[in-house]
């Protein structure tokens, strides 16, 4: 009897497990609430890094127009191409900028429009030390590829005299998810380092070195690996470290200068990148140019086809982008997202307002 | 009563049968799903990508070794310790407990089988990891390093401690079923080994080989938790896909893999690899599952001898 009931459990059990895993995942996106005079809604899916900021748009939005409703689910970069792509989400999120072979997959013409800035810190968990360990690309890359073993090895004292580092293992910590954090921090890495181009190379889930380190997952992960193992350290987003007050190190930029992220530091990375900021706006601006530039900074994308299928729902999308890189962006602060430089806002106007529908431009018309 | 006639017999007959086809719909439909979707690397990959142990999406190279010994080891790990503890509560409770210890203590093992696994996991993190770290893994390194499963760095993140949180978890699935199994042995047998002169020791000896075949079922109920557990095992485990020997390294298991990749898997070949990953730890399920009812064949063989 115990057999029967437990061979019965087991197999629900298992097919639930494996129904949660099998199942594509899903921009939930229902494209029936079209035109006429009801609510609009806009089904939104992608990255978790922007989800914060999107969840305040949308319901600030909400607020100012509420004839259009916006949800955003996290469900990851990867996913959030791949929704838009589908046509499952009205629109997709990406921390990374879509590759050429990816935009192809696409029946119609993709757009990128940056939303905000984000960047990736580390974190480190060295009880004695008070003042911010001061990291250079040479270091982390030893640190993660397992060639700086020890928290005193001389190429750390060297960019931190005034520290007393302890002869202690150094314990790397990364995501063990595909993340686009991950994507950010060994795309600066690759830029700064050939060893580590070589071994590792730039990717949102790399080849991390068997036998160096230990992978977590998400952000949370990390953390709670780095609080509670003394010596190690790891690699998390701005906004999470701000959020939880995790100590960062200070990164030397391009121009040789330690530079601890911040709002400001963050934005001068993209003000300094603006020149080489292609038109269609895919970019990274890791190891940007300028003095007070933080290296490993990024910005997030919204994706969205140009020419938009159905007239009312796309520019009731084009006047939601409109607002959140205008109105939107006084909400950065709080939630420790940098703003886009007055350049690149110009950059994203432009595009908005080159959204169609049918071949007649969506927000000209007011 | 009314009597319901021959059309209520069919019509509830027809509702068990279609109760009853759900599971073997289901079950053979899963399978059938996912051996289609991961046919480019069943194609691609053959037999060598379960004997494979380098995993690297980045370069679409693929081999489930690291993580089918990552989600065993740690499953044994936590029922070599899960399995006498239950045995010995569900015992006490049964057997030795009155009423009134054994009723409390019951409902703890019981209210330990309801937290969330991201709960266990974070538990893990916060309390167990230094826990191992500090004291667990410094005593095993000291007293039995000369064995390979405790050597190499300690950092309190890794197979042992994936083991142990996993044997916390399975430990009140598998009392409270071995608890109904000695329960439903017949207090006769009880009486009549203690009317011959036996010792509360020897009964229990009696009453545990009666009840043997259901205590298999319990211990490897337990196991299919363990392969299958995910959040709780991933925050500790360390997600690095290696083969040591070391208990203290970090280490991988299948459940971890899919459910930290499935979201962000862009890439076709990638993609396929994870729902294969998926059919291998059905397989891994499916395997243990025989053996058990093998055992179980043949304890209840040598029982009625």
């Amino acid at each position: 009897m115990v057999s029967k009931t437990y061979i019965t459990t087991f197999l629900l059990l298992t097919a639930i497990f494996m129904a949660a895993c099998s199942g594509q995942p899903t921009g939930g996106g229902n494209s029936s609430s079209g035109g006429g005079g009801g609510t609009i809604t806009l089904q939104g899916s992608g990255a978790s890094f922007p989800k914060p900021i999107y969840e305040k748009w949308a319901s600030e939005y909400g607020k100012a127009t509420p004839n259009v409703r916006v949800d955003y689910q996290s469900t990851g970069s990867g996913a959030g191409q791949n929704a838009i792509i589908s046509r499952t989400a009205d629109f997709g999120a990406s921390d990374d900028p879509m590759k050429d072979e990816d935009l192809k997959k696409a029946d119609s013409e993709l757009m990128h429009i940056p939303t905000v800035l984000g960047a990736v810190v580390l974190t480190y968990n060295l009880p004695e030390v008070k003042a911010p360990l001061k990291l250079s690309s040479e270091t982390i890359s030893g640190i993660y590829l397992g060639t700086i073993k020890k928290w005193n090895d001389a190429a750390l004292k060297k960019d931190n005299p005034e520290l007393n580092l302890p002869d202690a293992d150094i314990l790397p910590v990364y995501r063990n998810d595909s993340s686009g954090t991950t994507a950010v921090f060994t795309d600066f890495l690759s830029k700064t380092n050939a060893d580590w181009k070589a071994k590792v190379g730039a990717n949102k889930q790399p080849s991390w070195i068997t036998g160096v380190g230990t992978g977590a997952p998400r952000n949370d992960g990390v953390m709670g690996q780095v609080k509670q193992t003394p010596n190690s350290i790891g690699y998390v987003e701005l906004t999470f470290a701000k959020a939880n007050n995790l100590p960062t190190a200070l990164i030397k930029n391009k121009s040789g200068a330690f530079v601890e992220a911040s709002l400001e530091s963050v934005s001068a990375a993209a003000a300094g990148s603006v020149a080489a900021t292609p038109e269609d706006l895919r970019v990274q601006i890791t190891d940007a140019d300028g003095a007070t530039a933080y290296p490993i900074a990024s910005y997030t994308y919204i994706l969205v086809y140009k020419d938009q299928r159905d007239a009312a729902k796309g520019k009731a999308l084009a006047d939601f982008l409109w607002w959140a890189i205008h109105d939107g962006e006084k909400f950065n602060k709080d939630l420790h997202y940098a703003p886009l430089p007055a350049e690149i806002v110009k950059k994203v106007e432009a595009k908005i307002n080159s959204m169609t529908s049918g071949g007649k431009p969506l927000r000209a018309t007011n | 009563m009314a009597n319901t006639g021959t059309l209520g017999d069919k019509v509830f007959r027809t509702f068990l049968i279609i109760t009853a086809a759900i599971i073997p719909i289901v079950v053979v439909g899963m399978i059938l799903m996912m051996i289609l979707n991961s046919l480019p690397t069943l194609n691609g990959f053959g037999f060598g990508f379960l004997t494979g142990s380098e995993w690297k999406p980045a370069e679409r190279i693929f081999g489930a070794l690291p993580f089918i010994y990552g989600t065993v080891v740690s499953s044994l790990i936590g029922l070599v310790i899960a399995v006498p503890i239950s045995l010995g509560i569900a015992i006490f409770l049964v057997e030795q407990a009155s009423k009134k210890v054994a009723t409390p203590i019951a409902f703890m093992v019981e209210l330990l089988a309801a937290i969330p696994s991201v709960v266990y996991g974070l538990w893990g993190i916060f309390v167990l990891a230094p826990f191992v770290r500090d004291y667990l893994g410094a005593f095993l390194a000291e007293y039995l390093g000369f064995l390979p499963f405790f050597q190499g760095r300690l950092t309190g993140i890794g197979m042992l401690t994936g083991g142990l949180i996993l044997a916390l978890m399975i430990t009140p699935i598998v009392t409270a079923v071995v608890r109904d199994v000695l329960e439903a042995v017949p207090d006769t047998q009880r009486e009549a080994a203690l009317a011959l002169g036996a010792t509360k020791w020897e009964t229990t000896r009696i009453v545990l080989g009666n009840a043997a075949s259901g205590i298999v079922g319990a211990i490897v109920l337990g196991l299919g938790r363990a392969l299958g557990e995910t959040m709780a095992v991933t925050m500790v485990i360390g997600n690095s896909p290696q083969i040591s020997a070391s208990f203290f390294e970090p280490a991988y298991t299948i459940a971890s893999v899919l459910a930290a990749n499935f979201a962000e898997a862009t890439d076709k070949l990638y993609l396929s690899a994870l729902i294969e990953m998926g059919l291998v730890l059905f397989l891994v399920t499916f395997v243990v599952n025989a053996i058990a009812k093998l055992l179980v064949m043949r304890v209840g063989r040598t029982n009625s001898k």
